[in-house]
């Protein structure tokens, strides 16, 4: 089934039958990975540009990935390799890759907005990789895939995310993602770090992760960027630590069957501790190879046109 | 110069407390008479029959970009956006490069806009040298070269003190201080309103206290000094209040408010539509309700546009890096015709003679031997916006193709007919 939208923007905008046929495509392309020859005929001859204007090693290896395993000719842009540095605009940028006749553009930027300007400017399909603190779908995309593997079906089921909430893009796509799956998500952090009327996106705010960790089936740590502590929002990694980090002590308060989630990378002994990084529950890993079959199904449906999955 | 009759008309002048049918005489550039009816030898007849005739209107908030952004604005350009849309008088905003704190560079601005011969200009000089908030200008010679008020626009001088000087020397020179409330702290480099809109876009947000509390401080040096303050584009409702309060007290303070901030509000930013990217932001639909309630109870005195011309390469930007501001001098009259359920009387007080009061120009009446600068328009008649067609050099305006009510017929200035149907008159 081809999805509702050309381009994929934002878990706002999605629908939840396309998030579904995303999920489903996902599922039956991760076996591709596995194989000994990890390709697939899909999209030869497609034209993909990773246009990477913020430093990125997962998400663009990842993207870098599907598109490869799907037979696609990639491109890769990164700020000090591109014009941008010599203070090109982005619509110049658009029009110039819009001009080669690419069939989809991959972005990762540091304004909010910048992939649906990017949407404005040119015919390709748009897959926002990271625009500023606004979303990340394929992200919260990807983490629907792992729960689910996990988890099963997630209505009912009990998220936290914690940490830095206001800067996070993961964490917006993420409220919006897991909600429109019928889970029941809540944000923890400190004061400084949760944005205003939060609420209204769906999700329960807390400030006191001790309270909340022993009724949630997924713990989902964001990483703390330390900088955020020179603005007082914050007050110290020791702190931190103590109030939001994710230790085994902790985790033994927990639900047996939760599982640990972090988007990566992970601040070993800040956010999470050393010991329940490498734990079985903490699906970080899984993560990044859903992340894989993830971005190989929007790919493939968002430009795969009419040929088949081979 | 021949005489001249505006024939038919509804005549709305607030000053005067006129709002009838009635005829105006000009004779020599001046108001003469104004009559039910006027009959005169050798004077120019002006059918006026189902229009409405009222002082030409009077912006005390635009930005002229001369000296120094010529490619966004000139004097020239921005006398003819304000004629077209009907307004005869302009205070024009300090921070031009460089900025306005210097008696030449007063002066400079008063002598082009007299070449242009259209629009009056009338330079608000800045409050400390180079906007920076660090010293005072020196507004004594400000003043003696046509200042005829202060402000550091865009800027809230943060310094207390240095403000409270400002306020007392402003005072001794019976010019009022025009501010831009932002607590520069607070807002810490936001984009739009602090809000669930803020969140969900991912953009930094300006809480209304950021305005509030400034305000609150600037209504106390008010006080403290003595000095008129006017604030300016007020944009929340927690303002309003402050505002309300203080004029119950009988403080000398006045405030404006900008179309865009009293019919847009932030639930319209969802598409990073970077020509609603306003400084103050635009804010929820309740603040702008409790704005049209204060300008209904006269909390807010005038109505303002702080037309902000920008160049199409920077609001073509990401919306972080694009520029706050819209050009508004063209569309500030059909706004409120069709946005605003009051009065026309009252609507016309605040686009004329209110703004002129506090700017203590003579400007904004039709009272007999004022200057005849008089604006002619169709209360009912429709327009279409298309920034194609703007006097304006710049094109930032998000109400492109909207439909609006109330056409500019004619603008006379001085007793001449300057603007009819849309074109100069040469």
């Amino acid at each position: 089934m081809p999805l509702e939208t050309k381009h994929l923007l934002a878990i706002k905008n999605l629908s939840s039958q396309d998030i579904n046929t995303i999920l489903e495509t996902a599922d039956s392309l991760q076996e591709v990975s596995t194989r000994d020859i990890k390709k697939v005929p899909t999209l030869r001859g497609r034209t993909i540009v990773n246009l990477f204007l913020e430093p990125s090693t997962r998400t663009r290896t990842s993207f870098e990935l599907a598109a490869k395993r799907l037979s696609a000719d990639t491109v890769g842009i990164s700020k000090s390799s591109s014009a941008v540095i010599k203070g090109e605009s982005l619509k110049d940028t658009a029009k110039t890759l819009g001009a080669y006749n690419v069939d989809a553009v991959v972005i990762r930027h540091p304004a909010p907005g910048a992939a649906a300007y990017l949407a404005d400017y040119m015919d390709a399909s748009i897959i926002n990789a990271g625009d500023g603190a606004h979303e990340h779908p394929t992200q919260a995309l990807l983490d629907l895939f792992t729960a689910n593997q996990h988890l099963g079906s997630l209505k009912g089921k009990k998220i936290a995310i914690i940490g830095d909430i206001y800067h996070s893009r993961v964490a917006r796509s993420n409220i919006l993602a897991f909600s429109k799956m019928g889970a029941k998500v809540l944000v923890v952090g400190p004061p400084g770090l949760i944005p205003k009327e939060v609420e209204k996106m769906g999700a329960q705010v807390s400030y006191d992760f001790d309270e909340v960790i022993p009724e949630v089936d997924i713990i989902y740590m964001l990483r703390i960027q330390l900088e955020r502590q020179q603005q007082n929002l914050f007050l110290s990694v020791r702190e931190y630590v103590k109030r939001y980090g994710l230790n085994s002590k902790r985790l033994a308060r927990a639900k047996d069957c939760v599982v640990v989630m972090h988007p990566g990378p992970m601040n070993r002994g800040i956010e999470i501790s050393a010991e329940v990084a490498d734990m079985a529950k903490n699906l970080v890993t899984d993560q990044v190879s859903s992340g894989v079959a993830v971005r190989m199904a929007v790919l493939y449906l968002l430009v795969g046109g009419v040929s088949g999955l081979g | 110069m021949a005489k001249m009759i505006i024939k038919g008309g509804r005549l709305i002048d607030p000053l005067n407390k006129i709002d009838k049918k009635a005829d105006v005489l000009i004779n020599e550039g001046r108001v003469e008479r104004v009559e039910d009816r006027v009959n005169a030898k050798n004077a120019e007849v002006i059918d006026a029959s189902g229009m409405v005739v009222c002082p030409g209107l009077v912006d005390m908030h635009v930005h002229l970009r001369e000296p120094g952004r010529e490619d966004e604005e000139t004097i020239q350009t921005g006398c003819k956006a304000a004629i077209a849309g009907g307004i005869t008088s302009i205070a024009c905003m300090p921070n031009t490069q460089p900025v306005n704190d210097h008696e030449s560079v007063c002066s400079s601005i008063i002598e082009k806009a007299a070449e242009v011969g259209l629009a009056d200009v009338y330079p608000i000089g800045a409050i400390s040298k180079g906007l920076e908030g660090k010293s005072l200008s020196e507004m004594a010679h400000l003043a003696e070269a046509g200042a005829v008020a202060f402000s550091d626009d865009g800027k809230t001088v943060m310094d207390s003190n240095l403000l409270r000087r400002a306020f007392e020397y402003a005072n001794s020179l019976g010019k009022p201080l025009i501010v831009h409330c932002e607590d520069e702290n607070l807002s810490d480099a936001g984009q739009i309103n602090e809000s669930y809109i803020s969140t969900v876009l991912g953009l930094k947000g300006i809480p209304a206290e950021a305005e509030e509390f400034i305000i609150a401080r600037d209504i106390s040096l008010a006080k403290l000094s003595g000095a008129r303050v006017h604030i300016a584009h007020v944009s929340t409702s927690g303002s309003v209040s402050l505002i309300r309060e203080a004029k119950k007290h009988d403080l000398p303070v006045t405030a404006e408010v900008t179309p865009h901030h009293l019919f847009l509000d932030e639930e319209m930013l969802t598409d990073y539509d970077t020509n609603l990217k306003v400084n103050p932001p635009l804010r929820s639909k309740k603040d702008t309700e409790a704005l049209v309630k204060g300008l209904r109870d006269g909390t807010i005195d005038a109505i303002a546009t702080d037309h902000a011309p920008h160049a199409a390469f920077e609001k073509e930007k990401e919306f972080i890096y694009a520029p706050f501001g819209m050009v508004g001098l063209e569309t500030m009259l059909p706004l409120c015709i069709t946005n605003l359920d009051m009065n026309l009387s009252t609507l016309i007080e605040k686009l004329t003679v209110n703004p002129a009061k506090i700017l203590d120009i003579k400007a904004g009446n039709l009272s007999q031997g004022s200057r005849a600068d008089i604006l002619i328009f169709n209360n009912n008649a429709k327009v279409e916006v298309d920034s194609s067609n703007f006097f304006s050099m710049s094109k930032n305006t998000p109400y492109n193709g909207m439909k609006l009510k109330g056409k500019i017929e004619s603008v006379i200035k001085k007793g001449k007919v300057v603007f009819k149907e849309g074109k100069f008159v040469e």
